[in-house]
Order: C-alpha cells, then sequence, then structure tokens
C-alpha cells in the first residue's frame, strides 16, 4: 500500500521537477499577482484600512493561489494519462482504486505544498514576515489541507472527463471564481448579498482565512472553525473521489 | 488446469450497438491463441472485457482459476497485456517505466532489480534503459512493452495487434520472443492480429471473431479443411467476406458514443 502510494506520487514528482517549464510557469502567474496587487492596491488598502501594510493580507492569498492552481492541474494529468494511455497502465494493475486516488492526491498535494512554499519564501523579499514558527506549523497545516482538497476536486472531476478542452473550461468557470471570491485578494466585507453569499460557499474562503489567521493574525471566522471545516471537506472529496475512480473505465 | 481463460457467454452493449454478442471459448494452458477478426469486429473490445479495463455486460469470465469480476486483483495479477494503443509514460526513461510496473503489480523488493534487468535484456534494451522514452523509435517502444508485461510473471499474456506499424526486422524479432516466452516459460499468449501469415505460423489455436460473434475457431489445419482453402488468409477472406470493413470507429469512440458524448 504504502510503496504504491510512493511510486504514484515519485512519478508526478519527477514529471513537476523535470519540466521546467510548468514549474516556472505555475510560479510566474502568482508572482506577477503578489506584485501588481502588492503594489497596486498596497496604498489604496493602507489608507482605507487606517495603516495597515496590504502585503501582510495580500500573501496568505497568493501563497493559497500557488497551491489551489498546483493542486487544480494534478487532475489534468490523469486527463493527460488518459489520452497517452498510460492510465490504462495503472488501471489494469492489481491494486485498489482506493490507492489509485490517494496516491495520486498525496502526490498532487506534495507537488503544491512545494510550490505554496516556494511563493511563501518569495514573498519574504517582498517584505512578509512570519511572527512565530507555531503560527508557521499552524499554516503548514492549513497549506496541506487546501493542497489535500483541491487536488480531491480535481481528480474527482478528471475522472469524469475524456479531453482537456473540458478541463479548461472547469478551470474557467469553477476554478477562477472560487479563487476569486476566496478573500485571497480582497477582504470580504461590505459585499453586494449575491457576491457575500457565493464567497461564503466557496470552501477556499475559510481555507484562505485559516491561512491568513495563522501566519498574520487576520481571521474573520476563527482559525479552529477553519481548520476544522477544510479538514472534513478534505476527507469528504477524496471519499467521493475514491468511489467515482472504482467506477472509472480507461 | 487445463484452461487458463474461459469465457462463458459474453455479451457488452453500449446503448443501442451490441459490441460482443454472447461469445464462448476456451484458452489451453501453454497455448498460444490468435484471435482474429477485421476491424470493428469486437476484438478489441473483448480484449478489454478479458483484461478488467471494460465491464462486460453480462457473461463470465475465468483468468488462471479467478473470476474477473468477482476477484479482480488476483485476475489481474495473472495477466499481463500490450495494448493496440501505447501505454508508456514518455517523459519517464524505459527502466522508470519498469519499475513503476514492478511496484503497482507487487513484485517482491528483492527479486525487482533482478528480474526488470532480464526483461529487459530478453527485448535487447538493457543499455538502453536509462534513456527517455520519447526518444525512443515505435518499435523499442513495443518491445519495452512487452518486457514490462513480463515482470511480474503473468501466467497469461495478452498482446493485442502487438507488430501494428512495425518493419519486418522488428516484427520478426518480437514473434521470436513471444515464441520462446511461450516455449521456456510455459506461458500462455493471447494475441490479436491482422497479418494472417503471422498467426499462422505461430498460432496454435484460432478463433475468428465478426460483428461481435465468433464465426470459426480451432487448429489452423481444422479451419483451412472446414473452409477449403489453402492459406489462412484465403480461409479469413472466405468467413468474412471481401468487403472493406466500415471501421466502426476505434474503441474509443465507441464508448464515447455509449456513453452519450459523440453521435
Amino acid at each position: 500500500m504504502i510503496e504504491v502510494i510512493y511510486a504514484l506520487s515519485l512519478r508526478q514528482l519527477k514529471h513537476y521537477w523535470r519540466s521546467k517549464a510548468r514549474l516556472i510557469g505555475t510560479l510566474g502567474q502568482p508572482m506577477l499577482f503578489l506584485i501588481a496587487f502588492g503594489f497596486g492596491f498596497g496604498p489604496m488598502y493602507s489608507k482605507v484600512s487606517g495603516g495597515a501594510n496590504y502585503i501582510d493580507f495580500l500573501a496568505p492569498g497568493i501563497v493559497t493561489m500557488g497551491i489551489l492552481f498546483t493542486a487544480v492541474f494534478s487532475g489534468l494529468e490523469v486527463i493527460w494519462d488518459r489520452q497517452f494511455g498510460f492510465l490504462k497502465e495503472t488501471l489494469v494493475a492489481p491494486i485498489s482504486r482506493t490507492e489509485i486516488m490517494v496516491g495520486k492526491t498525496f502526490g498532487g498535494a506534495t507537488i503544491a505544498i512545494i510550490q505554496g512554499l516556494i511563493i511563501l519564501s518569495l514573498t519574504y523579499i517582498l517584505g512578509f514576515r512570519i511572527p512565530s514558527i507555531s503560527s508557521l506549523v499552524i499554516g503548514l497545516m492549513f497549506m496541506f489541507l487546501i493542497a489535500i482538497f483541491f487536488t480531491g476536486i480535481g481528480l474527482t472531476i478528471a475522472s469524469q472527463m475524456k479531453d482537456m478542452q473540458g478541463f479548461q473550461m472547469i478551470l474557467n468557470f469553477l476554478i477562477m471564481p472560487i479563487f476569486f471570491l476566496s478573500g485571497a485578494l480582497f477582504p470580504l466585507q461590505n459585499l453586494p448579498p449575491v457576491i457575500y453569499f457565493i464567497s461564503r460557499i466557496d470552501p477556499l474562503t475559510y481555507g484562505v482565512d485559516g491561512l491568513r489567521g495563522a501566519i498574520t493574525g487576520i481571521s474573520t471566522f476563527g482559525v479552529s472553525n477553519d481548520l476544522a471545516l477544510i479538514g472534513s471537506l478534505s476527507v469528504i472529496i477524496c471519499l467521493i473521489g475514491a468511489v467515482l475512480f472504482s467506477k472509472m473505465e480507461a | 488446469m487445463k484452461n487458463i481463460l474461459s469465457v462463458q457467454s459474453l455479451i457488452k452493449k453500449f446503448d443501442d450497438f451490441t459490441a460482443v454478442k454472447e461469445i464462448s471459448f476456451n484458452v489451453e494452458t501453454g497455448s498460444i491463441f490468435a484471435f482474429l477478426g477485421p476491424n470493428g469486429a469486437g476484438k478489441s473490445t473483448t480484449i478489454k472485457m478479458l483484461t478488467t479495463v471494460l465491464k462486460p455486460t453480462s457473461g463470465d469470465i475465468v483468468i488462471n482459476g479467478f473470476n474477473v469480476l468477482e476477484e479482480q486483483d488476483k485476475a489481474r495479477a495473472s495477466f499481463g497485456i500490450v495494448f493496440q494503443d501505447p501505454s508508456l509514460d514518455d517523459e519517464l526513461t524505459a527502466y522508470e517505466n519498469v519499475v513503476y510496473h514492478a511496484v503497482v503489480y507487487k513484485v517482491p523488493k528483492k527479486e525487482r532489480a533482478e528480474r526488470i534487468q532480464k526483461a529487459l535484456e530478453i527485448v535487447g534494451l538493457w543499455d538502453r534503459r536509462e534513456d527517455y522514452v520519447k526518444n525512443y523509435s515505435g518499435g523499442m517502444k513495443r518491445r519495452l512493452e512487452i518486457a514490462r508485461a513480463l515482470v511480474h510473471y503473468p501466467k497469461i499474456l495478452f498482446l493485442d495487434e502487438p507488430t501494428v506499424g512495425l518493419d519486418p526486422q522488428t516484427r520478426n524479432s518480437i514473434w521470436n520472443h513471444i515464441k520462446d516466452l511461450n516455449e521456456k516459460r510455459n506461458m500462455t499468449i493471447f494475441l490479436t492480429t491482422h497479418y494472417m501469415e503471422e498467426a499462422e505460423a505461430i498460432a496454435d489455436q484460432i478463433a475468428i471473431i465478426d460483428h461481435g460473434k465468433i464465426i470459426e475457431s480451432g487448429t489452423v489445419e481444422e479451419i483451412k479443411r472446414k473452409t477449403e482453402t489453402e492459406s489462412l488468409e484465403e480461409a479469413f477472406l472466405k468467413l468474412t467476406g471481401r468487403n472493406i470493413r466500415d471501421d466502426n470507429g476505434t474503441s474509443r469512440q465507441r464508448i464515447m458514443r455509449g456513453m452519450g458524448r459523440i453521435k
């Protein structure tokens, strides 16, 4: 069991490490957001909030962004495997579908966390500081859960899809809104009722809030509530994914 | 065990289209069994059901004494398969591809290195093991897939058109490997091919499928005698007609049609 999960994860890590274009591409976007938004909205945020630093607010959001997109892209790899035939090799092996789901989730989440940590260290250059080791540890817990949850989402969707084009649509109409309305970029206060409602059913809202609470101390819902919610959602999505994987045909 | 593979009343329906219509056959342990038929006859759909990739609508499949539907993982561990379309990871080296296979097939760790080396040597790829698969030629990829399928010591090896698109040298060498495996390891071989001379030269038993039904089976001699023809190719044409088939599409298209994705 452990070895199978390790083999599946290792394969994903090798792909990640060997594709330098992907590595740089997935880092470039969050960095662009961090710099553009950080410098663009920084002065305005400061004025409105009465002197608070926007980078402190934005940094956890951008770390989350890196994790979110990397995690969801693990699903794309399954569709890739399906189109290039490799998925069959895994599906005819004498291993349970749950092992496949767990292995792929673990691999995808590991890559996503690495990505998140790289971004976190880059925010240091822009002046973002984490107050203590213990807040970093709690922050890592959130990063882990966000990674697991969205890798699970990506894999669950991918198990039901046959081509890349469909995945692109999911990205534009599901993942983008999830990101923009999660409070990663701006505070979720004084919003129109519809947007407010969507932001409250957006799972990432609680991931961002928890991570921000852990590493900066600014939290709307309370870190332990966030932890409980995103934790249980991760478990649920992995179970759904395992069921859908078990019905998958190559 | 006399029959390594036994198929009873196997049916596969995709919505309005029945790809496989209640076929039954047995494959003897240690034999080379050729499963022949024109494009779109139901060969690949059948192989997919035998190898647990597709679920049959109804019917029973027993491989190495394990019911494929009930004891899936035991059945899976008993066979090796080389699919019609490539199924290698191009972004890994040849060696990494085979290691991945050895791990997911739970080959004991102690034996892994030795078995992998042996399998790669059989197909003559040991010296190229550190190359990325994307730099391999078509024939090398095919040989690598065969090597990979051998690492977990399958009792029966499924080969779905293993020599399609390859030059005569490579085809020849692949058939030699296959024959060797059959003779030296008593490995049962189940193959499909469109090259009738190849089937005639290598197969002990033959079944010809058309429109989802087995229309003839037996040894090469029996089939030639029954159809009063001189070669397997003539027999095949006599049985299945000379009209060029509308390939019902690749099986992938058919599955998608079955799922209502395309018309």
